[in-house]
């Protein structure tokens, strides 16, 4: 149902960037045919990697498992179509750093042959905890970009007290219009995943919050949510970062998160509207998570498009099936412009959390080199989390960490709010990136700090108990040596004073009055 | 990709930067500046120069010197708004050294030593003048009334050259009182207010800028069109130029409800002497001001406050750059004990906590 | 004037009569600065430093013989914290830019020897007589006793790879 009469609150700050999502808003998905090779990293997903579990040579399945979940935080992954196993390997990572990454290179044989799956008729009438596990198994992440195991998201009805279950449409990011598209064109099957992830949650409860830039994907979800009264669809207003969790929660409620805390901590768990369609396709139809929708967009694009792509498939494939590049970018991301992660190459591949490639221009990207900061403090009015962007910064740059975190560094979500409007066009979220880093590794360094004291202590202790026991064995010997000793000295003597009777001696002296029987 | 060049995002931009900011509030302030320029002729306009082509080059001096690129720093336009500000609040026929030495005193002493653009702690333009002022009390008390271009009574151009440049003017002859010098001067000679006011007391005059002082306390009008063109443009915001003028005109109703033969009201002190210019283009000076809201507020309020203080008892008859210095003292002070609440914080930044079962908001 | 040197005076004898005082009844025995520089040492006792051990170490940097560069295996970090602690500035240029190392046993080298283990401050080497030895990476220090012990050469340094995991923003450039 359309609720118009919910009550929204103000956030704090924030910035209003160009949309420009004409471009894609209203290209319907495409589907894009099989690129010749798959790179599917072992890790998409925030926790450990997966392990392998199949090996170069081996032919797999549609939906096959190619690699186990490690632990409570981590997420399978599955071969998105059918194949033969290339490779398991170093390859680029879709990273800024360029570093490599565990990668299975998959050979698709064309055939696009499923795996058996399991499909639930009623999902309805499963026991939570069996959704949860099925979940898992299809190796579900956020795909707003968070990439959070939602099973273990699933799994937080058991700790805390919940009532709500919010999606998260609001798409707030310049570009992107992956997410207004699947409204538009799979409501159904979102409400369906809604519907299921309610029952896996056991909540009653769910607001789909849409930004009222998008009327057509509104109009769908309220249509298709029509004869659910548990799920309402609001329009929130067009503002980033209104796609940040715990502004939309604070947006749809008035509540904060506290700090250093979950939306659960509220009573609310916020999922993305990609994620809630796959976690439907999943739990009915026993699929598990190989595909997704990228919108491909940006200046140097020419013919910008939405795409419902395989996983792992290689950026350059995305890029050619848009009409190629009309020019060289001065950018290439994965997300968008304001939080999106610049690319190290074209051969990367696209994981669970890519939302967009955008190969942006020069005028698009509109960086002009860095001034001193004026503390005109438009970074402090636009952000959303009531910090102090230009003093933290400020301590950043002159090595300060300490002042830094004093000023809430860990309190920032890295929105780039304050970048957007700085008029110095000092890159403030690299410097929050920057001293947040350094003081993990600083935390790491002090760690192994303390590891080395106790390794080297228990090893001086240890020493120094061979060597105590050493000593006393020694002692111990030294002293049976010398009862040793003692003993046949005394032997030699009674055999002396044997030899002293056995002859006539004229020693008048002599206190010898019988033989000394030895012992 | 080395890790040198590497770059985060984001990777847009609003059109705001430094440049256009100067630009803008240069924009603010040229009706005010354009129409005192007429009202006070040659004399004014060459001064003028000479305050920007002394700051301007010291600027570039000093950044040589300091061996930091010159070219950003001078087109960015901070030392040109500077010296523009420091021009607005001298006297207008005074001779070019006084704006050549503010020049360089406002860049050099102001603004460089600090280590450059956005280090300095007091506001560079205030600190020219406040030098000036104690250094050289005759020339910066000397005014003039207005003399407008190409009237009867203005210096043609070769006269100007020979006010601004050469011996000066004939003091005795030209020289008026600006309604603030003149009402300290009377009520100290314990003439009652009325008596002081009588004759020189003209608020529409000070509105629409036809009295004496310098450039910027004579078209209130014009000032005021500037600075709300600034607050609609979101170069500043209004809870400095409001809680100044606010707290000044406050202080004034209330000392002007309790004895009003002595002490003048509020629409006398708003209007008169740099208290708009002030408020909207000094006070407002980025560098020196409050970063957060409340900060910006108790500023404001201060700077009031302290603008009536000095002008009613103190021994100089306008208070604002004495006022400003002030409290951009206070300003780290200020920044450091009002901080925003954080996002999921109380204001003494502990975590907050819905201690009570939750009303579930909006269910 | 009297009066002012009569004042001068008196007050300096005071102050410079309690000074003495203070300095006599009030004075600190020992100087437990050094047992926190010890403290902030890695405490494997490699001597890569010159010293005997982590505690001369200590005793050195306080009494001002040694440069806070002195540890290896706390690298810059450890240089700036003492340089913090002692209150002087450090001399960085001194530091090589050296990646952090760890060591690493070439297996098909490896004789079973004992020696290496034996030497580790941190019992980093696992191992035992006549078996194949392999370094734990998360314990090694880099303090490179291992490699001197080798009788085949078989211990070598490698700089500890950069991983996702750890990677992180680098400082902006800056630019004015």
């Amino acid at each position: 149902m359309r609720a118009s009469a919910l009550k929204l609150f103000r956030i704090r700050g924030g910035v209003h960037p160009e949309g420009r999502k004409q471009d894609t808003c209203d290209q319907p998905i495409r589907e894009l045919p099989l690129p010749p090779l798959l790179r599917i990293p072992l890790q998409q997903h925030i926790g450990a990697p997966a392990q392998p579990e199949v090996r170069r040579g081996d032919h797999v399945l549609k939906g096959q498992l190619l690699a186990t979940s490690q632990g409570l935080i981590s997420a399978p992954v599955h071969a998105p179509t059918s194949g033969v196993i290339k490779s398991i390997g170093k390859f680029p990572a879709p990273h800024a750093s360029g570093l490599p990454i565990r990668t299975i290179t998959l050979e698709p044989d064309g055939e696009d042959r499923w795996i058996d799956l399991d499909p639930q008729a009623t999902p309805l009438y499963l026991e939570p905890d069996d959704i949860a596990k099925r979940v898992a198994a299809a190796g579900i992440v956020g795909m707003g970009g968070a990439t959070f195991p939602s099973a273990v998201k699933l799994g937080l009805r058991e700790r805390f007290a919940l009532h709500t279950l919010v999606i998260n449409a609001a798409e707030c990011e310049p570009y992107l219009t992956c997410d207004d598209r699947l409204m538009r064109e799979r409501a159904h099957e979102i409400i369906d995943g809604i519907r299921i992830t309610l029952h896996g949650l056991q909540v009653n409860k769910a607001l789909v919050a849409i930004e009222n830039n998008k009327p057509e994907a509104i109009a769908a979800m309220a249509e298709a949510a029509h004869a659910f009264d548990e799920i309402s669809i609001v329009a929130v207003p067009v503002r980033y970062p209104m796609g940040s969790e715990k502004h939309l929660v604070q947006t749809l409620t008035g509540k904060e998160t506290p700090a250093r805390a979950l939306t659960a901590d509220i009573g609310i768990v916020v999922h993305n509207v990609a994620t809630v369609r796959a976690i439907g396709e999943a739990v009915r139809f026993g699929r598990p998570l190989i595909s997704r929708v990228v919108t491909v967009g940006g200046g140097a694009v020419r013919e910008p498009g939405n795409l419902l792509v395989p996983i792992g498939t290689p950026v350059e494939v995305l890029i050619e099936a848009c009409g190629g590049l009309c020019e060289e970018p001065a950018k290439l991301l994965s997300g968008g412009p304001m939080m999106g992660q610049p690319l190290p190459e074209q051969r990367v591949p696209i994981v669970k959390g890519t939302s967009g490639i955008l190969a942006l221009t020069t005028a698009e990207v509109a960086s002009k080199p860095t001034m001193p900061c004026i503390r005109c403090a438009s970074c402090v009015d636009v952000c959303p989390c009531g910090l102090l962007p230009l003093e933290m910064a400020n301590r950043a740059r002159n090595a300060d960490l300490q002042g830094a975190a004093d000023f809430g560094l860990m309190d920032c979500v890295s929105c780039g709010s304050c970048s957007y409007v700085c008029p110095a066009h000092i890159p403030l979220v690299q410097y929050f990136n920057y001293a947040k880093g350094a003081l993990m590794e600083q935390q790491r360094a002090k760690h192994k700090q303390e590891e080395t004291k106790r390794l080297a202590a228990a090893r001086a202790e240890r020493m120094e108990r061979i060597a105590a026991a050493k000593r006393e064995a020694m002692a111990k010997r030294k002293a049976e040596m010398a009862a040793k000793k003692a003993r046949e000295a005394e032997a030699a003597q009674a055999a002396e004073a044997d030899d002293a009777a056995a002859e006539p001696t004229d020693a008048p002296n002599s206190k010898l009055a019988e033989p000394q029987v030895g012992t | 990709m080395s890790q040198g060049d590497l770059r985060a995002g984001p990777f847009t931009h609003e059109k705001s930067s430094i440049a256009r900011t100067m630009s803008l509030v240069m924009l603010a302030l040229l009706p005010a500046t354009a129409f005192g320029l007429y009202q006070f002729g040659w004399p004014a306009l060459f001064l003028w120069l000479a305050t920007i082509g002394a700051a301007v080059a010291t600027e570039a001096a000093c950044l040589r010197i300091a061996g930091k690129p010159v070219r950003p720093f001078v087109l960015d336009g901070s030392a040109l708004l500077t010296a523009w500000l420091l021009a607005m609040t001298l006297p207008p026929w005074a001779p070019w050294w006084i704006g050549a030495v503010g020049g360089v005193v406002a860049i050099l002493i102001g603004k460089q030593v600090f280590g450059g653009l956005g280090q300095n702690l007091f506001n560079p333009a205030m600190v020219a003048r406040v030098v000036l002022l104690i250094s050289f009390p005759l020339e910066m008390t000397t005014w003039v009334s207005p003399k407008p271009l190409f009237s009867a009574e203005a210096p043609d151009f070769l006269s100007a050259l020979a006010i601004t440049f050469g011996g000066g003017f004939n003091i005795d002859s030209m020289s008026s009182a600006s309604i603030l010098g003149h009402v300290k001067t009377e009520l100290g000679r314990s003439v009652d207010l009325a008596g002081a006011l009588a004759g020189s007391y003209d608020p529409m005059g000070l509105l629409v800028g036809t009295v004496p002082g310098s450039m910027g306390e004579t078209s209130a009008l014009l000032l005021l069109c500037g600075g709300l063109f600034l607050l609609a443009m979101r170069i500043i915001s209004w809870h400095i130029p409001l809680a100044m003028l606010g707290s000044l005109a406050l202080c004034a109703s209330v000392f002007n409800l309790i004895d009003p033969a002595h002490y003048p009201n509020a629409l006398y002190h708003v209007l008169s002497g740099g208290a708009l210019l002030g408020a909207f283009f000094i006070a407002t000076d980025p560098v020196t001001s409050p970063v957060t809201v409340r900060g910006q507020l108790l500023f404001g309020a201060l700077l009031g406050l302290l603008v009536y203080v000095i002008r009613t008892w103190a021994a100089f008859p306008e208070g604002v750059a004495f006022a400003v210095m002030l409290a951009n003292g206070l300003t780290p002070l200020i920044d450091h004990y009002l901080r925003p609440r954080i996002y999921g914080r109380t204001r003494k930044g502990q975590p907050i906590s819905y201690a009570e079962t939750q009303e579930g908001g909006n269910g | 004037m009297l009066a002012a040197v009569a004042s001068l005076s008196v007050l300096g004898i005071t102050l410079g009569t309690v000074l003495g005082y203070a300095a006599r009844y009030l004075k600190v025995e020992g100087n437990p600065l050094e047992a926190e520089i010890e403290e902030m040492l890695p405490g494997s006792q490699c001597g890569q430093c010159g010293y005997p051990g982590c505690s001369p170490a200590a005793t050195a940097l306080v009494a001002g013989e040694a440069p806070v560069t002195l540890c290896p295996p706390g690298g810059q970090p450890l240089a700036l914290e003492l340089a913090d602690k002692l209150g002087v500035t450090a001399d960085l240029s001194t530091l090589e830019e050296k990646r952090p190392m760890i060591a690493y046993v070439r297996e098909d080298l490896c004789i079973g020897c004992t020696r290496c283990f034996k030497r580790c401050p941190t019992d980093a080497i696992i191992g035992s007589s006549k078996q194949i030895h392999a370094v734990i990476g998360d314990a090694c220090t880099g303090c490179e006793k291992c490699v001197d012990a080798c009788p085949t050469e078989c211990v070598e340094m490698r700089p500890i790879p950069q991983t996702l995991q750890h990677w992180y923003w680098p400082k902006p450039a800056i630019a004015a």
